[in-house]
């Protein structure tokens, strides 16, 4: 399924987050990236029908405004950025919940298949009777990944899917990603803070800079020097691995001009 | 293969199938309600036993299944004061214990309680308003005017509730904070009205704000009963968003869920459960709030265990508190609001602090 926005746009009161944004969600992934709030929370947000933006955002041609909200929900999983939750709840319940609009008082066969192959998939079989309170930062977002998958949708959208996890599990959550994605034909879009997971592992790269897209493209069209100085600001080193994917070095902050600056004010 | 890989196979392969550990807590819980439902047949049936005049079990069973065979008193004692009395305990205990678990789920708050909210604040404050204005007195309505006007002033401060978090959209701060306020400004009105009422006024007000299941009538189970034969099925099929409602608004929204209209219909449920069941046998406290707590550390938060374990142990502990109120004194009848807390703390405490677990 290939989800996508047209001329969104979106607003807190008075102050205008996305202005007119054109962007495809085709198959593969799609990462999001951009400085802190260039508006990519609220574009999936917008995407998963939680805000209602101007604009249209179409899935497979169709408005997901004349979706009811369980049709939209079946083909649509968000996952958002903060995961804690209070609830006294195991990991297996936690998993059995993505697919809350089909469970009966009794679940069947099919649901709970569905929750063990998703558990042995992801490695978590093992955690199946704890509680989610009790997971570490690594697990409950595994767990959560299931959850989104449980219902077994066409299009994921995640909120900053590794932020917060140490340098082994950042790796986990992202292969599980491609691995996901690849195997069931997904149209992923994700938003992330490191460009590096993103070069790794997306098929499109959107740049967000104060609510409009600044370049689109590969990873190796649009993580260049240039985009890294002027929407970051940050002098950078780009070469490439062994497989032709950009990698970054940060070299230093570049020293903005007043125009800049004063521009940035105004954003 | 990668390491990633081997270690993830290695910890799905070590582990029992998840399904089967899933079927062997579901089967527990399922024992476990069990369990708790035939503590409360035999609470309830010492209930019936316990009283001024002592009754054997012979004699109880007796006197329900084979009336005939009873001696008058027996069944006039049974089936006018006992049965009623004791069934009474159960409904309000359950109608408390549901109302509260629902209302900590909708508004995300532990502390959320019909008493918290000032729903049982408003519930006395109609009741002694019934009471100054002379109203039990009059001639056809009077005996149902206290119920009636509690019940009035209850379903009115829900209302209330339910409005503010229709303004809000559902927002559940705002409706905590009401709650509270009203809970204010009904202990204000409270403490207005007893301090112009009568010497026979204020006795009266005293004794209803205590709680009593004394009042119990065939009429007034009837009502109570149709109440919660009205919540439990609705409340029953929305259990599994319910359950995903403790993700919070965003992940249930973004699972299809309608949170503002679900809260909503769930808070004109529990503010009916809890109007019916204060506006009979007056503010009983701490039902409502530990009943849940209980069933959480029991079985989780799946609504299909946690909901009929709040109203099971909302029924046990007020059963439990009616024995106890009959057996302070012996020959007399101590309030059951008093005796609740008395019953429920010490529960409460063995549990909360017997559990490593945090449950909120």
């Amino acid at each position: 399924m290939i989800l996508q926005a047209s001329q969104l746009r979106f607003s807190y009161g008075t102050m205008e987050v996305l202005r007119g944004i054109d962007m495809t969600i085709g198959p593969g992934i799609t990462a999001i990236v951009g400085p802190n709030a260039a508006g990519k929370t609220t574009l999936l947000r917008c995407f998963c029908g939680l805000l209602k933006p101007r604009g249209e955002v179409l899935l497979d041609r169709q408005d997901i405004r004349t979706l009811r909200p369980e049709e939209l929900a079946q083909a649509v999983s968000y996952l958002p950025q903060s995961l804690f939750s209070p609830a006294v709840l195991t990991v297996f319940e936690a998993v059995l919940l993505g697919r809350v609009h089909r469970l009966g008082w009794h679940v069947g066969a099919e649901d709970l298949d569905v929750v063990q192959s998703l558990l042995e998939d992801f490695g978590i079989a093992s955690l199946g009777g704890r509680y989610i309170t009790e997971l570490s930062g690594g697990q409950a977002q595994l767990v959560f990944l299931a959850q989104a998958l449980a219902r077994k949708p066409t299009v994921l959208l995640l909120d900053e899917p590794n932020t917060s996890l140490d340098f082994h599990h950042q790796f986990e959550i992202c292969e599980r990603i491609r691995d996901m994605t690849r195997e069931r034909g997904l149209s992923t879009a994700m938003s992330v803070h490191d460009l590096n997971m993103a070069a790794r592992i997306a098929d499109v790269v959107y740049v967000l800079e104060a609510g409009r897209i600044r370049c689109s493209g590969t990873p190796n069209e649009v993580l260049t020097e240039e985009m890294l100085s002027d929407v970051y600001g940050v002098t950078a080193r780009v070469t490439h691995d062994d497989e032709g994917r950009p990698l970054i070095t940060p070299l230093g902050l570049r020293r903005r001009t007043l125009a800049e600056v004063k521009h940035a004010r105004t954003l | 293969m990668s390491d990633l890989t081997q270690r993830r196979e290695s910890l799905a392969t070590a582990a029992e199938p998840a399904t089967a550990g899933y079927r062997r807590r579901a089967l527990r819980r399922v024992l476990l309600i069990a369990g708790v439902t035939v503590l409360l047949l035999l609470a309830w049936l010492v209930d019936i036993m316990t009283g001024p005049a002592m009754l054997t079990i012979r004699e109880v069973l007796g006197a329900i299944f084979h009336p005939a065979g009873a001696s008058a008193l027996n069944q006039t004692v049974i089936w006018t004061f006992r049965l009623p009395t004791a069934l009474f305990a159960v409904l309000i205990g359950a109608a408390l214990g549901l109302a509260g678990a629902e209302m900590q789920t909708i508004l995300d708050n532990p502390l959320a309680s019909p008493y918290t909210l000032g729903v049982s604040a408003a519930a006395s404050f109609g009741a002694a308003l019934a009471i100054v204005l002379g109203c039990a007195s009059l001639p056809v309505f009077g005996i149902m005017a206290i119920p009636a006007s509690a019940f009035v002033f209850a379903m009115l401060s829900s209302l209330v509730l339910w409005g503010v978090g229709r303004f809000k959209r559902g927002a559940t701060d705002p409706i905590i904070l009401c709650g509270v306020a009203l809970l204010f400004l009904f202990n204000s009105a409270l403490a207005f009205l007893q301090y112009v009422a009568s010497e026979n006024q204020l006795q009266a007000i005293v004794f209803w704000m205590f709680g009593s299941l004394q009042g119990a009538t065939w009429l007034k189970l009837g009502v109570l009963g149709c109440t919660v034969l009205l919540a439990v099925p609705i409340l029953a099929s929305q259990a599994w968003k319910l359950t995903a409602l403790r993700f919070g608004d965003d992940r249930a929204r973004s699972m299809g869920i309608n949170v503002q209209r679900l809260r909503l219909q769930t808070m004109l449920l529990t503010a009916l459960l809890t109007a019916t069941a204060v506006c009979f046998a007056g503010a009983i406290g701490f039902i409502g709030l530990v009943a849940p707590h209980l069933a959480r550390i029991m079985v989780g938060e799946d609504q299909r265990y946690f909901m009929p374990l709040s109203a099971l142990n909302g029924a046990l502990l007020l059963s439990l508190a009616a024995i106890a109120s009959k057996l302070v004194i012996p020959g007399a009848v101590f309030p059951v609001g008093i005796a609740t807390s008395f019953i429920g703390v010490p529960f409460f405490v063995v549990m909360v602090l017997g559990k490593k677990r945090s449950y909120w």
